[in-house]
Formats: C-alpha cells, sequence, structure tokens
C-alpha cells in the first residue's frame, strides 16, 4: 500500500468517526457532515432562505474553508488561479446543489446515510455512478471549460476570507443571523471542520473523483479515502450511536422514498462533480487554496441552496415536489447543453 | 519529443490530456506540462500505472513530467 493510500485511509477514517461523534453531540441524523446540506444552512443563516431550521453558519464549513487554506500555505501549495469559465462553473455549483437538496445530501452525506442503513442512499449511489459516467464520456470526447491563469494573491484568497468573515458572525451570532437548525457544539465542529479541512488538501479527498479515477483509469487511490468514510461511519455509529442503525427504506432521518429521484438527484450531483472536477468538498478546499474557479463554484453552491429553497425545488420526508422534479430535469437538461457545447473531438 | 501542455486545466483534464498522448506511444519521449503538484501527482501515478518511466523536474511554477518506456 502507498503512502498516499494510507493518508487517504486515515482522512477518511478520520471523517466517518468523527462525523458518528458530531451526530451523537446534536447534528441532524446520518447528517454528521454534509457539505451541501450545510452550505445550505449557512444560507439559510444569511437570509437568502427563510427555512429557519435550515439555518446556521455551520462551523464545519468555516473549518474546512480555514484548514484547508492555512495547510495549503504550509506546505507552499497556496496558489492563486483563475479564470476557466467562472460563470459557467457558478452555474454547475447551482445545479449540483439543486441535485443533492433532490436527493437530501452531497455525496459525502450519501456516504453516512449509508452507514446508517438508509436503502435509499443505495439508489442515490447508483445515480450517483450513472452520472459521473455520462461526465467522463464527455471527458473523453475533449470537454474542457478551459484553462486557469495564475492571478493576484487577493483574488485566490476571496473564499478564506468569507471563511473569517463567517467565523466571525458565528462567534458574534448577532440576531440577524439565523441558527435554527440542530448542531453540535460550535468548537468541536470547528475543530473537526479544521482537521479535515486540512487533511483533505493534503490528500486531495474527493467522493466523486474516486469513482471518476476508477472507471476513467483504474485507478483505486482515492476510493480508499471514500471507503474508509463508509467503513468507520459504519463501526461509529454501532458505538457513539446505538439505534440509528437500521436497514430499510423507510423511516430514515431526513430522507425520502422516491427512488427515481434519489436516483435522478444523484445523477444530477455526479455529472456536474466530473463536469466541474470534484464534489462539493473538494470544491471547497480548492476554494481555499487560491483557485478562485473553485471558489466562484461554492458561491453557486450557495446560490443554488437560495434557489431550491425559495422556489419550493428540495425535497422533504414526503418526497419530491412537482417543482423539484421539473427543476432537477432542467438542471439535467443544462448539464447537457454545457457538457456538449464545451466538448470537442481532440485529435 | 511529442509535448503535451496540461498547464492551467483542471482536474482530471491534464490525465485525460496525457492518458490520449500515452496510449499512443511510438518511442518518442512524451512530455506533460502542468502547473499545479495536484496535476504532477495524478499524472505521474497514472503514467507509472501504465508502464511508462517518469522523470519530473520543476520550473518556476511549472512541471515537465517526461515520460518514456
Amino acid at each position: 500500500m502507498t503512502s498516499i493510500q494510507k493518508k487517504l485511509i486515515a482522512t477518511g477514517g478520520f471523517i466517518g468517526l468523527m462525523a458518528s461523534l458530531l451526530m451523537k453531540y446534536g447534528n441532524p441524523g446520518n447528517m454528521g457532515i454534509c457539505v451541501a446540506c450545510f452550505i445550505r444552512d449557512i444560507a439559510g443563516a444569511m437570509g437568502l432562505h427563510s427555512v429557519e431550521k435550515l439555518s446556521y453558519l455551520r462551523p464545519e464549513i468555516i473549518g474546512f474553508i480555514l484548514g484547508s487554506f492555512l495547510a495549503a500555505l504550509a506546505f507552499k501549495e497556496f496558489k492563486p488561479r483563475g479564470g476557466s469559465s467562472p460563470a459557467i462553473r457558478f452555474v454547475l455549483g447551482m445545479i449540483m446543489m439543486i441535485g443533492a437538496l433532490a436527493f437530501l445530501g452531497c455525496p459525502l452525506r450519501m456516504l453516512l446515510r449509508m452507514a446508517g442503513g438508509d436503502l435509499n442512499a443505495l439508489v442515490g449511489l447508483a445515480g450517483f455512478l450513472a452520472g459521473i459516467y455520462i461526465g467522463i464520456l464527455y471527458l473523453k470526447k475533449g470537454f474542457s471549460l478551459g484553462r486557469s491563469y495564475t492571478q493576484h494573491a487577493v483574488n485566490g484568497s476571496v473564499l478564506p476570507i468569507i471563511g473569517v468573515f463567517l467565523l466571525i458572525g458565528l462567534l458574534a451570532a448577532p440576531a440577524f443571523i439565523g441558527s435554527g437548525a440542530a448542531h453540535a457544539p460550535w468548537i468541536l465542529a470547528l475543530a473537526v471542520g479544521l482537521a479535515v479541512g486540512a487533511a483533505a488538501q493534503r490528500t486531495r479527498l474527493c467522493t466523486a473523483g474516486a469513482f471518476r479515477d476508477i472507471m476513467l483509469i483504474r485507478d483505486f487511490t482515492l476510493f480508499f479515502g471514500v471507503a474508509a468514510i463508509f467503513i468507520t461511519a459504519l463501526v461509529g455509529n454501532l458505538i457513539f450511536n446505538p439505534g440509528v442503525f437500521h436497514l430499510s427504506f423507510v423511516e430514515q432521518a431526513a430522507a425520502h422514498t422516491d427512488g427515481l429521484w434519489n436516483f435522478m438527484g444523484m445523477v444530477v450531483v455526479g455529472f456536474a462533480a466530473t463536469l466541474l472536477g470534484g464534489c462539493p468538498l473538494r470544491q471547497t478546499i480548492l476554494g481555499s487554496e487560491g483557485d478562485s474557479d473553485s471558489a466562484v463554484t461554492f458561491l453557486g453552491l450557495l446560490m443554488g441552496a437560495a434557489v431550491s429553497h425559495n422556489f419550493g425545488l428540495a425535497a422533504s420526508g414526503a418526497g419530491l415536489a412537482l417543482n423539484g422534479q421539473v427543476g432537477v430535469i432542467v438542471c439535467l437538461v443544462l448539464l447537457f447543453l454545457i457538457a456538449t457545447l464545451y466538448s470537442r473531438e481532440t485529435a | 519529443m511529442i509535448e503535451v501542455d496540461a498547464r492551467g486545466r483542471s482536474c482530471p483534464e491534464p490525465v485525460v490530456m496525457a492518458k490520449k498522448a500515452l496510449d499512443q506511444y511510438d518511442g518518442q519521449e512524451i512530455v506533460i506540462l502542468v502547473d499545479t503538484n495536484v496535476a504532477k501527482e495524478n499524472v505521474s501515478r497514472m503514467a507509472t500505472n501504465s508502464g511508462f518511466s517518469v522523470t519530473t523536474e520543476e520550473n518556476g511554477g511549472d512541471v515537465r513530467i517526461t515520460c518514456s518506456k
């Protein structure tokens, strides 16, 4: 086993274990860590949508941003860069969030839901793999959002600076910032976020990249991290959250049983993540190590959460309403359009 | 020598571009230019796994990855 594979197992293992611990200490069910859900909660805290119980400046996300920023600085990997179709990336970020909220979770939460026995997440996994496969077909046809160039250090620091403002908002907690979501103690959440952010920056952990690399180049390196998340979350649940694990489609925390839309929502996420070059976690990490295109993608995720909840596109425990179904189909059409327009056959 | 310029490309484009060139290897050395550590690691790993001997050389912010068999 190579050194990077060992580091990925350690990082993934830490994420899975900490996710079950955060759930024990107050984070929502099977949602110890969810990058999409937590960015949605930040959108709520900022008043970008008005669902009070989905509002909180999640310290985990702040930790991902600042932890990866500091790790990148320490290891001389902070590299301000950008200019690879930022507006398209913003739209892809929105689309990825709308897909995630149709399923109710990013790929990371999908793994945690599987570790809680939620069989709907397996349907989501099938959709995620299908979406990645479609994305790869376009990558092979020469899909590219164009190259990025070196930029001014300030441009590369925008997301870390946003992270600092979010931290100030979290600590100052003024009345105009929403905080109605269930959550673990902020200090624990922030500490976990910082550690995960730093480790994910070092190991390049990516839930979409893991499956993409297997399909594209038969490389299982990143998969070690993803497998470790699932295994330690499973063990962590059995230790910290006895009674949570039950193997079933029904009565799962923050989930619905509408198979078609669980599948389709994750097709959107897998397809968008492959075009973007990474899942929501990876985009957050890249945006914090100087990639301003990924910082724009992060803002797109935030906007996607606002659109999703304000227009009634997000799923609930009851399933995905008609608005959400239309939303997912529109997202898919846009993905095919973008993928086609930016692909050209290369010799 | 065949040169592939993958600088500024986001993941996994450098790997896709490099793989396309390596798949058509005809004995000529193939050089892949990248400009991030991530791309350097990914392309080197892919080329090594495909049976190529790989050397890397850093020059400013750019990295030259030379692949041959």
